[in-house]
């Protein structure tokens, strides 16, 4: 298997794509491996990646029920971004954009990381004290933040409602320049790519059903095609977190929600970076392709049924509107949605769970992409040391019972 | 659009409503120490059920909190049943019988 490159294009476009292998094998399930890994997503197959990199460990499956990237990773809206409050959350997302930052060369995988700029804009004179409070607190934690007034967003996004009668007056926007947008697949092809390069097994279509404990212990999991031992047992598994925690006998603070996103038929260039209205509890960017990639708000009924309900869609789309008076008669494409893990204080949960041998990579939530290459990285840490990073030691499950919590979903003013 | 049953009104549209929480959960025994991983334990940690579960919900037009039990993956609603009691102590009234009573345990 060669690597990927321009010249590997021509030669294989004068060859009549003949020489193209799959990028990843597609071993059979052994009896025992060093470490199991639940959930290929991008986190799962992340931490596999850096399990085999980072810390030579390549004895390692990654299983998954459906197929490779076929949960929440490849179903969001690809907004990456470090613009949060707290100093635990800044260093865990600004790692993961500098990872993102060389993650295309890294993988020898074009993740197609634009870093178009984002902005979150204030429509009231007390949204605008927060939003200055917020970009001084980025700035204290080493994250780039500028704050737009009036003029300045109508520059970069002229067709943003600046009408007398707009529902909601823009003010400004909080701008982070470094944030932007990938390639949801390719980051999970990516790192499914690289790690099997490295040796790690990923076997697709193999549902977790419980776990093996021997005297208090995982040593393993239960699966659709058998029993599988393990040194360790990490999961990634977003909305089924508390599904495979009650097959462990735990429960966890998470409730799992469906949340939607819409992509239009394809346009003319009209949008160059993310926006993101907390008021109308909207953001939209624009893909390569000329969609319109838009999202809102959270189905406010916990499910797991990956549809989402009509009365959201209805508030998202209104509230586009809104924003963006011009996309009121452009065609929608899809409408799809993800079961999304929300945890109380909107931050993830990385490190060991109440289970000795089974560790936990969830609670992103509505965004965790972002998130995929450090949680990636801290979780691999956490498997192959059994212990926290210092990064990812904040982010314990134990911190609901210390009361340490981190409590992005009320500072980070984003709307979920 | 979803249409839920009110104990109260009968069935009305989804967004009339509010989710409230997960039911049966036992506030912790404060007349005895009470630790940390209790007060976690009650305060943050949910069951979460994917297929059957008991919700506790409010019908926001007319005030009534009432115990649905729902199907979290087809969406489809199994019963409501009042949480208030009629005069004289009896168990709501007009809930569907497939529910317990809001002291009863909730489903595995
Ligand atoms: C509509 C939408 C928009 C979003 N927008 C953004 C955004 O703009 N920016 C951002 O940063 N984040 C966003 N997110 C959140 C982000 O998608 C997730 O946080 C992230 O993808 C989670 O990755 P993961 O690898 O943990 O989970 P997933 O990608 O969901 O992977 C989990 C995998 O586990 C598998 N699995 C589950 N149960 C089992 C089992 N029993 N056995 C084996 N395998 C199992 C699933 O099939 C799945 O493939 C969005 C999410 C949605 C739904
Ligand atoms: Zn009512």
């Amino acid at each position: 298997m060669g690597g990927y490159s321009a010249l590997r294009l021509l030669r294989e476009g004068l060859r009549d794509q003949r020489g193209w292998r799959p990028a990843w094998r597609s071993p059979k399930l052994r009896k025992a491996y060093d470490i199991v890994i639940v959930g290929a997503g991008g986190h799962g197959l992340a931490t596999a990646y850096y399990l085999a990199r980072n810390h030579g460990i390549t004895d390692v499956a990654v299983l998954e029920k459906g197929w490779l990237g076929g949960g929440n990773t490849g179903r969001n809206t690809t907004v990456i971004r470090s613009n949060y409050y707290y100093p635990e959350s800044c260093a865990l997302y600004d790692l993961s954009l500098r990872l993102y930052e060389g993650l295309s060369r890294e993988l020898n995988y074009n993740v197609m990381f634009s870093r178009r700029g984002m902005m979150i804009l204030h429509h009231s004179e007390h949204e605008r004290e927060i939003a200055a409070r917020t970009v001084n607190a980025m700035r204290l934690n080493g994250v780039d933040a500028e704050l737009l007034d009036r003029d300045e967003v109508r520059a970069r996004a002229p067709l943003l409602n600046f009408g007398e009668d707009a529902r909601h007056p823009i003010l400004g926007a909080v701008w982070q320049e470094r944030a932007g947008t990938g390639r949801h697949d390719a980051v999970a092809w990516g790192y499914a790519r690289a790690a099997d390069r490295l040796g790690v097994e990923i076997v697709q279509n193999c549902e977790v059903t419980g776990f093996i404990v021997e005297g208090g212990t995982c040593k393993g999991v239960e699966t659709s095609l058998g029993p599988v031992r393990a040194g360790r047992v990490g999961m990634a598994v977003a909305g089924h977190s508390s599904h495979l925690a009650a097959m462990a006998g735990f429960r966890l603070p998470l409730t799992s929600y469906a949340l939607q996103a819409f992509v239009s038929e394809p346009l003319k260039p009209m949008l160059d970076c993310v926006v993101a209205s907390p008021a109308h509890g909207v953001y939209i960017s624009q893909s390569d392709k000329g969609g319109l990639v838009m999202g809102g708000a959270l189905d406010r009924v916990p499910t797991y049924g990956q549809r989402g309900n009509l009365p959201v869609q209805e508030d998202v789309l209104g509230g586009l509107v809104d924003c963006f008076p011009a996309i009121a008669r452009v065609g929608l494409l899809r409408q799809w949605a993800g079961i999304v893990d929300v945890s109380p204080d909107s931050s993830p949960i990385l490190g060991p769970s109440p289970l000795p041998g089974l560790y936990l990579n969830c609670g992103w939530g509505t965004g965790g992409f972002k998130a995929i290459p450090a949680g990636g990285l801290l979780f691999a840490h956490i498997l192959a040391q059994g212990a926290h990073h210092p990064i990812s030691a904040p982010f314990d499950l134990t911190r609901f019972e210390r009361g340490r919590l981190i409590d992005e979903g009320a500072a980070s003013g984003i709307a979920h | 659009m979803q249409v839920y049953t009110c104990p109260f009104c009968g069935l009305r549209d989804e967004r009339e409503f509010f989710f409230a929480g997960e039911a049966g959960a036992a506030r912790p025994d404060t007349t005895g120490p009470v630790s940390d991983a209790e007060w976690a334990e009650y305060v943050r940690m949910r069951r979460n059920a994917l297929g059957r579960a008991r919700e506790v919900w409010m019908h926001l037009t007319c005030g009534e909190l009432f115990v649905m039990e729902r199907d979290t993956l087809s969406a489809r609603v199994l019963g409501s049943v009042a949480l208030r009691r009629a005069p004289g102590g009896r168990e709501g009234a007009d809930g569907a019988g497939s529910v317990d009573g809001p002291d009863g345990e909730g489903a595995p």
